[in-house]
């Protein structure tokens, strides 16, 4: 059953050195204060994962957190490049970085097998790619009833989902509306989660294609209103596009970059 | 016309990147389902919706289906497209049921490098255990190319960009030539053309290869030779595109000028 826990100790108590941690938000409801929590915690050596790693993700790499990256597009939208991601990659700066990258597709379909509790799944997908060759965890498959060949994933089973949601209740039923992404697969494929939300309310009024994660599948849910800025909660607030636009000249030094994270992560206060 | 064979935006009234856009709108058609990619190709079909085709169906891999945004949206997941979507469904739907399963008509695709049989690069630049750039990678491109019924490619054109062989081969045009797609059990017909600020490249019916069937206005065969980094196939005459109209252009400078500068939902 989700306990309601402040972020900190939600972050203590699930997030350990060397974990593989998926921090899920397809352009919508991206964890950006867990991210933050996890760099003041100063965890280590943790396997990041996330179909789109975008700024939160350039500031986790950036800050020597992650051993290794699960990902299928990495890129600042509608911006340019990740400039901590690239230079992890490009240069080992601050640690090498070791990357396992996928298409949506992929990626996805690792999560689905992983919530499914299958130990991998099928889809048409890499065939005349470079992607297969490059990345031990694409293997193909012939189907026994047609005889076709598909390509293979192998399930995703991350130690610790993270997710940020519109809502939870008293009771601690999540519930996100929206573009939901592949949140809903990430908690499910995961031994423990960690739900931020904007609101807690006495009971929850299913919107429009809702999604609700029932408390008993969820492990904590920590109350951080704002939690998903500077990308943008349906109904509570929008993206802030400046920020991510600005972000292209703070993240581009490794100097610049250390002064913005120590300004506004280091030294803030844990929501 | 300049000494490089392009003509200046002074001379012309527009610009090669919007002769490109308009270009590209044109070829999608009222009533299509159409994938559609951050970038030029969704400002292209944002235009499509907004001048002959309102009709068209935009779909974003972010799971809006049917968007109707009335700002070009800075990402795939804006909230402006779920808000606007006929229908907003989860990233494992959007691939699993309506892209691998061959409903989508169009997939509109941009990319990094493009070979002479439309390959796209959009993962390094250089080896890719070292790469000198580290681009952002496949994201849906893989799949959108490989189970649309069609697809069609906006790039800008230069040595940089038209290369062979690619650095990394992220999606498949027509492989490494004639059969290569029915080889490899792809669904989707694959590229219908390749809409770049210098002209229109269409595969030959029978090598595959990229030939250069139309040129925009006021560029040469000698320019679109010049920014190509093989020894480009030139059609038997190349059509002059259409310059765009003064309704086009309103149409393009007006959705332009509504990209969200500051905050937007």
């Amino acid at each position: 059953m989700a306990e309601l826990v402040s972020l900190r100790e939600a972050v203590t108590e699930l997030v350990k050195d060397g974990d593989t941690v998926a921090m899920e938000g397809f352009s919508h409801l991206i964890p950006h204060s867990a991210g933050h929590e996890v760099i003041r915690q100063e965890r280590r050596h943790l396997t990041l994962v996330r179909l789109t790693p975008d700024l939160i993700f350039d500031q986790l790499i950036g800050m020597g957190v992650a051993d290794k990256l699960v990902f299928s597009w990495g890129g600042n939208p509608g911006v340019g490049s990740l400039h901590r991601f690239r230079d992890a990659i490009e240069n080992g700066w601050p640690t090498p970085l070791q990357i396992e990258e996928h298409s949506h597709a992929g990626l996805t379909n690792r999560f689905v097998a992983g919530a499914s509790g299958l130990p991998f799944a099928i889809l048409r997908a890499y065939a005349g790619t470079g992607l297969p060759e490059r990345v031990t965890h694409i293997k193909s498959v012939k189907c026994p009833f047609t005889g076709e060949t598909l390509a293979a994933v192998p399930a995703i089973n991350p130690d610790v989902a993270i997710v940020h949601a519109q809502q939870a209740d008293l009771r601690g039923n999540v519930h996100m509306w929206g573009i939901t992404g592949v949140q809903k697969e990430a908690v499910l494929a995961s031994s423990r989660s960690i739900v931020t939300v904007e609101e807690i309310v006495e009971r929850i009024e299913l919107r429009p294609g809702g999604v609700v994660l029932p408390a008993w599948s969820v492990t904590a849910v920590a109350h951080v209103p704002g939690g998903a800025r500077p990308s943008y909660a349906s109904g509570y607030y929008k993206r802030d596009n400046d920020f991510y636009s600005s972000w292209d000249t703070i993240s581009r030094s490794r100097e610049d970059f250390r002064e913005w994270m120590e300004k506004n992560v280091l030294e803030v206060a844990t929501p | 016309m300049s000494a490089s064979g392009r003509s200046s935006a002074e001379t012309l009234g527009y610009s090669s990147t919007e002769m490109m856009s308009i270009a590209a709108a044109r070829e999608l058609a009222d009533g299509q389902v159409c994938f559609v990619g951050i970038g030029a190709p969704s400002t292209a079909a944002n235009l499509a919706r907004r001048t002959h085709a309102p009709g068209l169906v935009l779909i974003y891999e972010s799971g809006c289906i049917g968007a109707k945004p009335t700002a070009l949206p800075l990402s795939i997941g804006d909230g402006e497209l779920a808000d606007t979507a006929d229908a907003v469904v989860t990233v494992p739907e959007i691939f699993n049921y309506w892209l691998q399963s061959g409903r989508i008509d169009v997939g509109f695709l941009g990319a990094a490098q493009i070979d002479r049989f439309a390959n796209l690069n959009t993962t390094v630049i250089g080896p890719y255990e070292h790469p000198s750039v580290r681009l952002p990678g496949a994201g849906g491109a893989p799949e959108i190319a490989a189970s649309c019924k069609e697809v069609v490619i906006m790039i800008k054109q230069s040595r940089r960009t038209f290369v062979d062989p690619l650095d990394f081969r992220t999606s498949i045009g027509f492989g490494d030539g004639p059969g290569s797609r029915e080889r490899l059990g792809l669904r989707g017909r694959g590229p219908r053309m390749v809409i770049t600020d210098l002209g229109i490249l269409r595969p030959d019916p029978e090598t595959c290869e990229l030939t250069l069937t139309d040129l925009h206005p006021g560029v040469s065969v000698e320019a679109a030779r010049e920014a190509t980094g093989w020894e480009l196939a030139v059609g038997p005459a190349p059509k002059v595109t259409p310059a765009p109209t003064d309704s086009e252009l309103a149409h393009l400078r007006r959705l332009v000028s509504l990209r969200p500068e500051g905050n937007s939902k």
